[in-house]
């Protein structure tokens, strides 16, 4: 499904990804967890097609398209999701109409009927079930006003209106109190299918007891310097990062 | 960061959709001003000697009186006296129905989308169509005749109805007010009259669509309302013009009077040609609007400005009358190089008299958009209260918006709040919105719509959609 191949990047004359390799198939959760400043987000925002970044090697296949050159709305109806680290506020624009126009322009694109409001109402009620969010929070502007946690159920609420093949969650799990993040987990499990995928990127294995991952990558200094089975998390949470950077250290 | 900002300047350079030249024959008088002109104006319209003396008089104060630098707009000079201020479309009799109107002028309307046919159809919509500076088309006069409405070109009012006439024109602003209100008065060609008598609500909304279509010709509107005891009348008005190389003067007068009890909503939507975006050609829109609130009365103005190279207006409102209230909702958008500097002056003199002003200015391209407002209280305007928001929103970083809020308290019992922000749609909005699925044209607009709900609300229904459209016109690529 996407395949990151030797990815170089840098942001305003910093080199922040290093040569990223990464294959994630449909069906497969893939968690990217490493220290603060790796790289983590900005891996997240140039698959999303964020600008100011300045590819300068590799490629990233996407379901059989070059990604990359992409724009990024093309990308979204594509089937690419960014759940934000940091979600954006646009006041005057309710939560409804900003769902409802990405989910037609979504619709529209796979060749799908555009959904009347009475539709739409009806499929993000049963939607926000799954994240347990407070309906008040609908008709309120996007995201203005919101506490951390509601900010980012409302970026799952979201992802389980549009179903995106891939969902990249960028530290979803920070700012969720202990039953939220439980909730939003198990939301996130309930959407999972053969033909969907999942990266996370997260720095507890607390999200992941609940979103359990098919593997767990470590991103160090804009490398992926350890990949492997769930239980890699585990070890990070015991040991810390100190022996992953003496490693990478090392294989330099 | 660079492609966003080509992406914006590409949407908001977009060229004016409504330019083209209607071809009908014009009968002119002469370029330039003198009381030659004003009485040709006079005999033309078949007025009454007061008329002439009233727009003599007017003539000779404007001689006297300097143009206004005051506002936040630079413009080259204007040479009155290379201006037509006569064009009509020639025709033998005004028409008594659509079957008459010249097949001309009802295409045009078909070009801008606003066929009178569809128009009648819509929502019992009575449309007085005003071609130039001549009223071609006047519908449903008759229903409002049985209502004793009058919903008159002005220029009949003053054959038809002089006493009404007399009594309130120039009432709420005088020829004397300022320099385009006097230059307005000398020379006014038409414009439109309303009277609803006593205790009757206007059934329909009345609108009149304005077409400046003469080279050169300066358009020179008077709108009159006069709201009797206890009645109501919703006034819409919606205007665009054809593309321009010259720049056209338009300076026109609104004034509005509701009486005791009663209750006025005028809305507009503006539209008229901005200049090319290197600023060149374009409107020079110069309007003088006011109305008067008597006991228990209420006026409520709402404006969607989108069109004119410069834009100097500020509907405003005197609160005479006790337990009086007035309302200005207004979006002001400017794009490429247009100038806009518009509000309101609410001017409270009655006791408990009650006042709201929201304007939302859009600024885009090299343009520059200015908020200024006035709220005056009395010292006999006891428990006045004043609500006012200014907001701003820039798109991209070559536009500037200004604020310029003037306060005038005179009573110490007197409520005024006063709110103002300014933001900017960011490209983290911009993404953020990519990122699900929706393009950055849309995605602007809807920011826009959102920013600027709370004034499409205030308008009529039909309205709101159009003007909904307009914004998204004004800064996108195609409408629907
Ligand atoms: N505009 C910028 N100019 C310079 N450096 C930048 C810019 N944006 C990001 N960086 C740097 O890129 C590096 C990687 O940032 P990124 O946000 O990807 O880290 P992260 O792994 O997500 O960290 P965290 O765990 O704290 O979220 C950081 O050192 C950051 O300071
Ligand atoms: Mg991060």
């Amino acid at each position: 499904m996407l395949s990151i191949r030797n990815l170089k990047a840098s942001i305003e004359g910093n080199h922040i990804l290093k040569g990223i390799n990464l294959e994630i198939h449909p069906g497969e959760v893939h968690a990217i967890m490493g220290p603060n400043g790796s790289g983590k987000s900005t891996l997240a925002h140039i698959l999303a097609g964020k600008e100011g970044y300045i590819v300068e090697d590799g490629e990233v296949i996407f379901e059989g398209k070059n990604l990359l050159e992409l724009a990024p709305e093309e990308r979204a109806r594509e089937g690419v999701f960014l759940a934000f680290q940091y979600p954006i506020e646009i006041p005057g624009v309710s939560n409804t109409t900003f769902l409802k126009t990405a989910l037609n322009e979504i619709r529209k694109h796979r060749g799908l009927s555009e959904l009347d409001a009475m539709d739409f109402l009806t499929l993000v009620r049963k939607r926000m079930k799954l994240v347990d969010m407070d309906p008040s929070l609908l008709g309120r502007p996007v995201n203005e006003g919101f506490s951390g946690g509601e900010k980012k159920r409302n970026e799952i609420l979201q992802m389980a209106v549009l179903e995106p093949r891939l969902a990249i969650l960028d530290e979803t799990d920070s700012g969720l109190d202990i039953d939220a993040l439980k909730t939003v987990a198990n939301g996130v499990n309930s959407l999972k299918n053969k033909d969907n995928a999942t990266l996370v990127v997260t720095h507890y294995q607390r999200l992941l007891d609940y979103l359990v991952p098919d593997y767990v990558h470590v991103l160090f200094d804009g490398r992926i310097v350890e990949s492997g089975d769930k239980t890699l998390a585990l070890e990070l949470e015991r040991k810390g990062y100190d022996w992953i950077k003496t490693k990478a250290g090392d294989s330099k | 960061m660079g492609k966003d900002r080509e992406h914006i300047d590409s949407l908001t350079q977009k060229e004016y959709e409504y330019g083209f030249i209607t071809d009908i024959e014009m009968d002119m008088a002469p370029k330039g001003l003198n009381e030659d002109i004003i009485r040709f104006i006079s005999a033309k319209k078949d007025e009454p000697d007061s008329m002439l003396r009233w727009r003599l008089k007017a003539y000779r104060y404007w001689l006297n009186m300097k143009e206004p630098t005051w506002a936040f707009v630079t413009y080259p000079p204007i040479d009155y006296q290379n201006i037509y201020y006569y064009a009509a479309p020639k025709k033998k009799e005004g028409p008594k129905s659509l079957d008459e109107v010249d097949p001309e002028i009802l295409a045009t309307f078909d070009k801008l989308g606003i066929p009178l046919e569809e128009r009648e159809a819509l929502a019992g919509v009575a449309v007085d169509a005003v071609m130039d500076s001549v009223s071609v088309a006047t519908t449903f006069r008759k229903k409002l005749q049985e209502l004793g409405i009058i919903f008159l070109p002005i220029s009949e009012a003053i054959r038809e109805h002089p006493d009404l006439i007399k009594k309130y024109l120039g009432s709420v602003v005088p020829p004397t007010d300022n320099f385009f209100a006097a230059l307005n008065s000398a020379v006014f060609t038409d414009g439109t009259f309303v009277y609803v008598p006593k205790g009757i609500r206007c059934p329909m909304e009345l609108s009149t669509y304005f077409r400046i279509n003469a080279a050169n010709t300066g358009q020179f509107e008077r709108t009159l309302i006069v709201a009797d005891e206890g009645s109501y009348v919703s006034y819409l008005e919606g205007c665009t013009a054809p593309m321009r190389d010259e720049n056209q003067l338009h300076a026109a007068v609104v004034e509005l009077i509701a009486l005791d009890g009663a209750e006025i909503k005028y809305s507009t939507v503006q539209n008229w040609y901005a200049g090319d975006k290197n600023g060149k050609g374009g409107i020079y829109n110069f309007v003088t609007k006011r109305g008067v609130c008597h006991n228990h009365s209420k006026i409520s103005w709402a404006q969607v400005e989108t069109g004119s190279a410069i834009t100097w207006k500020y509907p405003s409102l005197i609160l005479r009358g006790d337990n009086s209230a007035g309302e200005f909702h207004s979006v002001a958008l400017t794009n490429n190089r247009q100038q806009a500097d518009t509000g309101t002056k609410m001017v409270h003199l009655g006791k408990n008299t009650r006042s709201t002003i929201i304007s939302k200015g859009i600024s885009a391209g090299y343009s520059n958009n200015s908020y200024r407002g006035l709220v005056k209280i009395g010292p006999g305007a006891d428990n006045a209260k004043n609500y006012s928001q200014c907001d701003s929103l820039l798109i991209g970083d070559r536009c500037g918006a200004h604020t310029f809020p003037y306060l005038e308290v005179d009573n110490p019992t007197a409520n005024v709040e006063h709110e103002a922000t300014t933001s900017k749609i960011s490209e983290d909005q911009l993404f953020y919105c990519n990122q699900r699925g929706i393009g950055t044209e849309e995605a602007i607009g809807v920011i826009i719509n959102g920013y600027a709900r709370e004034v499409f609300k205030r308008l009529p229904m039909e309205f709101a959609v159009e003007a909904q459209k307009l914004l998204t016109v004004s800064l996108e690529g195609s409408v629907g």
